[in-house]
């Protein structure tokens, strides 16, 4: 894996009135790596997100995504990154191409490219036939699939996947696991959440947040030894616990 | 519907504690062109906990709100405590307790007023129903002036829990509910299902993690509205074909793309840090390990181990 760090967080704290959401994070993500961001729900990971994707400010802290402070330039930083969530992914109302325009469209990417790189991703996900198909009409699973390849459509550095494999069956939730991984060889940064703890393994590093803190960071394997279980469930079971 | 609408309600009266407490004969239901449910049959019985697995889209939602009698099926017949679903849907109503998948209590009222809201639409009293609720609803106390819609995903979870359960249902209809719930939430919410069980209830839920299959008395797999496979856990994974081995390595990404393409091998999924493999005909895991080795993948141990509820699910998908 390339060293190159490509996101770094250090001392963001994020206050709503007195409620603090995220407690002097600080870590780093190097280019190309799949990182796991786990915690039970409140425990500030959507919080923490909307910041390095530009749409919040951090109360106070550093944050650099991409090579941009992103409280400073968070419209920079939009540019620079892509993002899916599992409650929605594309216009249902919209052909597979029309999605993919009018995603281009906003990155600004001209029509020729778009058209380029439509045809070239429809080819690789071998679903060129369902290109003039309302999104609606297609099963979730490849819709999944297309909103990750819309994600990364415009060539981002960093992509923010946030429950990205919620409700799909176990054969297309590790389909799209495949997607990560070449996403992640061809150079993106791979940001994800997730419920599903079996997918925590599949990260190269994982982060556990619970009330707003960074209670374990780590590689599976490391985090599974100095725990002394033998699973990331297990692992998150203590953690959020508090064991 | 033909003949058996004339057996009519009436016939149900003659229902006893041995029958099923959900009785489904071929029910069908589709949305449009699109099959929701195919000619699906289960029978659930007093005190169970009923599993429902499958993706969405399978199939589950439709079925709970059939018996629930908020949709009609378009063929079949649907029996719950022994009342067809569509004739006494007004008996069903009162007898069921339903936690739907989407969040649907009132946000703008606080913790306690909907709670004495379902309390007094059906006509019980919070008090004499306390030991119901008590375990689940206690953590919510020190909150129940707040409103329903501030309140965090785990809480909105128990308090639609406590809502469902105040009228003492005969059975308990959960859909969904630990769907986007973190890992120790879930554990805690099937803990409280657990005692609702030792206390008697009978309990149909649906979920989308395999993991929580295990905590099933019983449980049916379905998949684009069709049963795939039902029974207790234990039945289902004996019924896995093949013998399942598990492989750990240096490189799990790089062995899954040298098993995918290796003829030695029927089937290869990843899961968690390990691959999940069965072998073709005249495979053996040696040829396999020196396959990996050749190829540079380092510290491959490769050994049986029993199927989960995933991998038959994924055995029935291929």
């Amino acid at each position: 894996m390339e060293s190159e760090t490509i996101i770094e967080v250090r001392g963001l704290v994020k206050r709503f009135g007195k409620f603090i959401a995220n407690d002097h994070l600080s870590f780093t993500v190097a280019k190309g790596e799949i990182f796991g961001f786990l915690g039970a729900n409140g425990a500030g990971k959507t919080t923490a997100i909307r910041i390095l994707s530009g749409l919040s400010s951090p109360t106070s802290g550093y944050v650099s995504v991409a090579g941009i402070d992103a409280s400073r330039y968070p419209e920079k930083v939009k540019k620079s990154i892509g993002y899916m969530c599992q409650r929605f992914s594309l216009y249902e109302d919209l052909t597979v191409f029309e999605n993919i325009r009018l995603y281009g469209g906003v990155y600004g990417l001209t029509l020729k490219e778009i058209r380029l790189r439509s045809d070239e991703m429809l080819g690789r996900l071998d679903i060129s036939d369902l290109r003039d198909r309302l999104i609606g009409s297609v099963p979730l699973g490849w819709r999944q699939k297309l909103a990750f390849s819309v994600a990364i459509f415009h060539q981002p550095k960093i992509v923010f996947l946030d429950e990205p494999t919620g409700g799909v069956d176990p054969i297309t939730r590790r389909q799209f696991w495949d997607l990560i991984y070449e996403a992640s060889r061809a150079g993106i940064t791979v940001f994800v959440t997730t419920h599903y703890m079996d997918e925590a393994e599949y990260c190269d590093r994982v982060c556990i947040l619970s009330e707003g803190k960074i209670q374990a960071i780590g590689n599976p394997v490391e985090l599974k030894r100095s725990f002394g279980v033998t699973s990331m469930d297990e692992v998150f079971v203590k953690v959020a616990r508090n064991v | 519907m033909t003949a058996e609408s004339k057996l009519g309600c009436r016939a149900n009266y003659f229902w006893s504690m041995n029958s099923p407490i959900v009785e489904c004969r071929s029910v069908s239901k589709k949305y449009g062109e699109i099959p929701a449910l195919v000619n699906f049959d289960i029978d659930i019985s007093e005190g169970e906990v009923f599993g429902m697995i499958g993706p969405d889209g399978a199939g589950k939602t439709t079925l709970f709100r059939i018996l629930s009698s908020l949709i009609l099926p378009d063929s079949g017949r649907a029996i719950v405590l022994g009342h067809d679903v569509v004739k006494d849907y007004r008996f069903i109503r009162k007898s069921i307790g339903f936690m739907p998948g989407r969040f649907s209590l009132y946000q703008d009222l606080t913790v306690e007023e909907n709670l004495n809201f379902y309390a007094s639409v059906f006509g019980v009293n919070i008090h004499d129903n306390y030991h119901l609720i008590k375990d689940i609803y206690a953590p919510l106390e020190p909150f129940r002036t707040r409103r329903a819609g501030k309140l965090s995903g785990g809480m909105k979870q128990k308090l639609a829990l406590s809502c469902a359960l105040i009228h003492q249902p005969m059975l308990l209809i959960l859909d969904e509910p630990t769907t986007g719930v973190d890992a120790v939430s879930r554990k805690e919410f099937w803990d409280h299902l657990g005692s609702l069980q030792k206390d008697g209830m009978t309990i149909l839920v649906s979920t989308p993690y395999m993991d929580e299959a295990q905590r099933c008395g019983r449980l049916a797999m379905i998949q684009k509205g069709c049963l795939l496979d039902i029974g207790k856990p234990e039945e289902i994974r004996s019924r896995f074909n093949g013998t399942l081995f598990q492989l750990t390595c240096s490189d799990r990404y790089q062995a899954l793309l040298i098993c995918r393409n290796s003829e030695q091998i029927s089937s290869v999924h990843a899961f968690g840090q390990a691959l999940h493999l069965t072998l073709a005909d005249g495979g053996q895991t040696e040829v396999v390990e020196n396959l990996l080795v050749h190829q540079g993948i380092g510290e491959v141990v490769i050994h049986e181990i029993p199927p989960s509820i995933e991998d038959c699910f994924m055995q029935y998908l291929m």
